[in-house]
């Protein structure tokens, strides 16, 4: 079947193009100094990477199933706080819990990096991210079992709620010998300390680890979306009574996509607290879910390529591109009394509602990347392939 | 003629919302085998039966058996038992209350179609049949997301097309559904039904909107997927010349309450029924 063969020969092509990313990706790492201007483009690769898939797995949820969380920043602290807490290494663990006495003394990637060496540390850190998901969908399972039966808009109030109060509750001193209380969680298995040493040469793993976090739980998400439960999840969001009425249980898949969906939530707190060295509750509040949301919508609800793009557009204005707003000069124009704190933040925002306006349906669209590419280029291609048949005969 | 094995039984179906009873103490049966056609004037409460049937509604009274168990059944409670109109409230007061979602009568083997068509806007036309197989799947969550499912999937997938091609929907498999015209929207809902494998089909309005021809056309597909597929088959109807067609018996509502029932022929001559509906020339 010639259907058949396109589609194997379009996965094909699109694997070749994600593995040159993160080759590129590696060889970046390896290539700027922190010393260097271009830094700040590893910086935004990897906050961008941490919020791309923060944006991803609100997009299956919003985007795809058409339930409405707004409790992102809280899944993604329960990620970052359990990801922190299991990876601090012993000797650290007094300096980082400097008022409480240390509740959890287990360091996945101490215990397995003591055991099996630097293969072990890798291993260790991936437990602790996907302990780190776990943990989020279970809270996720939790909130899910009263609320998924309401009506959706009470998950969206729900959500938005418990993320106000787990932020509380983290701070809590009781909570101390876990959670640290008010203070940060610092010290874990971090990004500037992620290396690999091959024969006498360190690579840098700082910004290729988070990376390939974020490449290999998107790639999950998009298997999960074509696949015949991600079906059954745009057929709720299209029209629930006839999901329901072709025997798509409401309840179960509605879980199912809240959980996974909190699932890399958690993840993705898990590498921000990577990138970032610290883990601290204060940080994730629901106006991070909402910056999470307008990357979706910039990006187009219902497009996995399109989310990435917004996130990775909107780290890059409001890291590098528009920096120059706040500190004096920008595109070469020195006026420090207008290009002073603050003011780049009011551009930022005029920026989105231009965007938002204009793109009604964000960048992409319900579409995909590699299906507008391939629309382009068969544009462009049109004429000389016609040349380049004939020439073959 | 043997005897034929019920496929659908409703014992006092009775629908109240607040003080408006829609479906007032409805009783009937579609046994193997017939195409069995549910009548009446408009709000005369055909939707609404079909709804406390599927599992939409939970009726207020009555009882639903499917393939000879019991699949759907209460009585009055609570507030409903002080504002109660109908009949037979106490029938049913020690069985015990069954009311399950759509999804496990569907899964049991009901399906159905909607009066206002209802498909996955978003979705191919082959899509919206395919995601209608998604509930014969065996594969679980992991196994379907890291495609540990080829097999099946591939089997579902030649199913759809085998279906597509007997509705005649294959050459538009790839359009988006909302952008068929009307007729065939209404067929895809009926390939979509079938996907599901049910032992009893439930169409509302098949014909509402259709010219005269494309009801002909519609007539002799019923009548195919009853003979192909070996099909029981319930429809709501506006169309006489269709159901009088094709249907083996008739069941006639007015105001909620069964007022005939019978063959065709016996219900063109009911009295009652010319009064009520036959006689007011109706195409809605
Ligand atoms: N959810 C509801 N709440 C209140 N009243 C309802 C509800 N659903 C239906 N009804 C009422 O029940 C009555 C029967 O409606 P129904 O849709 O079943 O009629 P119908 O026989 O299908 O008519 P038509 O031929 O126009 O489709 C109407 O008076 C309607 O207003
Ligand atoms: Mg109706």
């Amino acid at each position: 079947m010639i259907d058949k063969q396109a589609t194997k020969r379009k996965n094909l092509i699109s694997l070749i193009a994600v593995l040159a990313f993160l080759a590129l990706v590696l060889a970046l790492d390896q290539i700027i100094k922190p010393t260097s201007r271009m830094y700040m483009l590893l910086t935004v690769l990897q906050k961008g990477s941490v919020y791309a898939l923060a944006a991803v797995s609100m997009n299956l949820l919003n985007g795809f199933t058409g339930l409405f969380s707004l409790g992102h920043a809280g899944f993604m602290l329960i990620g970052a706080y359990t990801y922190a807490i299991f990876s601090i290494p012993s000797d650290a663990r007094d300096t980082v819990y400097q008022y409480f006495d240390a509740a959890v003394r287990i360091s996945f990637p101490e215990l397995l990096g003591n055991a099996l060496g630097g293969f072990g540390t890798a291993l260790g850190v991936l437990i602790s991210v996907l302990l780190a998901g776990l943990v989020a969908a279970v809270f996720a399972y939790l909130i899910g079992l009263p609320v998924l039966r309401l009506k959706s808009d009470y998950l969206a109030i729900a959500t938005l709620g418990f993320a106000e109060i787990i932020r509380a509750i983290f701070q809590w001193k009781k909570l101390g010998p876990v959670t640290n209380g008010s203070n940060l969680l610092k010290n874990f298995a971090r990004c500037s300390t992620f290396k690999l040493e091959l024969g006498g040469t360190t690579l840098s793993l700082s910004t290729f680890v988070p990376v390939l976090i974020a490449t290999v739980c998107i790639a999950v998400i998009v298997l999960l979306v074509n696949s015949t439960y991600g079906r059954a999840f745009k057929a709720i969001r299209d029209d629930e009574v006839a999901a329901e009425a072709m025997g798509i249980n409401l309840a179960r898949h509605k879980m199912l996509s809240f959980c996974t969906s909190c699932f890399f939530a958690g993840v993705s707190g898990a590498s921000m607290a990577m990138v970032l060295s610290i883990a601290q509750a204060n940080n994730f509040k629901s106006a991070m879910t909402y910056e999470i949301l307008l990357m979706v919508v910039l990006g187009g609800i219902g497009s996995i390529s399109g989310s990435v793009i917004g996130a990775m557009l909107f780290i890059s204005a409001s890291e590098w591109w528009l920096r120059g707003l706040d500190s004096g000069t920008f595109l070469g124009i020195n006026a420090p009394d207008v290009f002073r704190n603050g003011f780049r933040l009011v551009v930022f925002s005029i920026i989105i509602m231009i965007v938002v306006l204009f793109f009604r349906k964000g960048i992409m669209g319900d579409r995909e990347l590699p299906e507008v590419l391939g629309n382009l280029l068969r544009r462009h291609a049109s004429k000389p392939a016609v040349k380049e048949a004939q020439g073959n005969e | 003629m043997s005897e034929k094995k019920n496929v659908l039984r409703l014992d006092n179906i009775t629908m109240q919302f607040g003080g408006v009873v829609a479906v007032d103490d409805l009783s009937m049966e579609v046994n193997e085998g017939e195409i069995v056609a549910l009548i009446g004037p408009n709000g005369a409460g055909k939707t609404t039966a079909f709804n406390a049937i599927t599992g939409v509604y939970e009726p207020t009274n009555g009882m639903v058996s499917f393939l000879g168990a019991p699949v759907v059944r209460n009585h009055p409670q609570g507030k409903m038992k002080k504002q109660y109109k109908g009949s037979n409230a106490e029938k049913f007061a020690s069985d015990p209350v069954l009311n399950p979602t759509p999804d496990k009568l569907t899964a049991l083997g009901m399906a159905r179609t909607f009066q206002n068509i209802r498909l996955w806007k978003t979705q191919s036309v082959f899509d919206n049949v395919l995601i209608a197989k998604h509930m014969l799947r065996t594969s679980n969550f992991f196994s379907a997301t890291f495609r540990g499912n080829r097999a099946e999937e591939e089997k579902q997938r030649e199913e759809v097309l085998e279906l597509l091609k007997i509705v005649g929907l294959e050459d538009v498999q790839h359009e988006l559904a909302t952008s068929l015209p009307y007729g065939k929207q209404r067929r895809l809902e009926i390939a979509r039904a079938l996907a599901t494998k049910p032992k009893l089909l439930m169409l509302d309005e098949p014909a509402a909107g259709m010219n005269p021809q494309e009801t002909d056309e519609l007539t002799a597909f019923i009548g195919r997927i009853r003979s192909e597929f070996n099909m029981t088959i319930l429809l709501i109807e506006h169309h006489m010349d269709l159901v009088m067609d094709i249907s083996d018996r008739i069941y006639v509502i007015d105001f909620g309450k069964l007022i005939a029932n019978g063959t065709p022929e016996v219900i063109q001559n009911d009295q009652r029924v010319i009064d009520a509906y036959l006689g007011v020339e109706d195409d809605a």
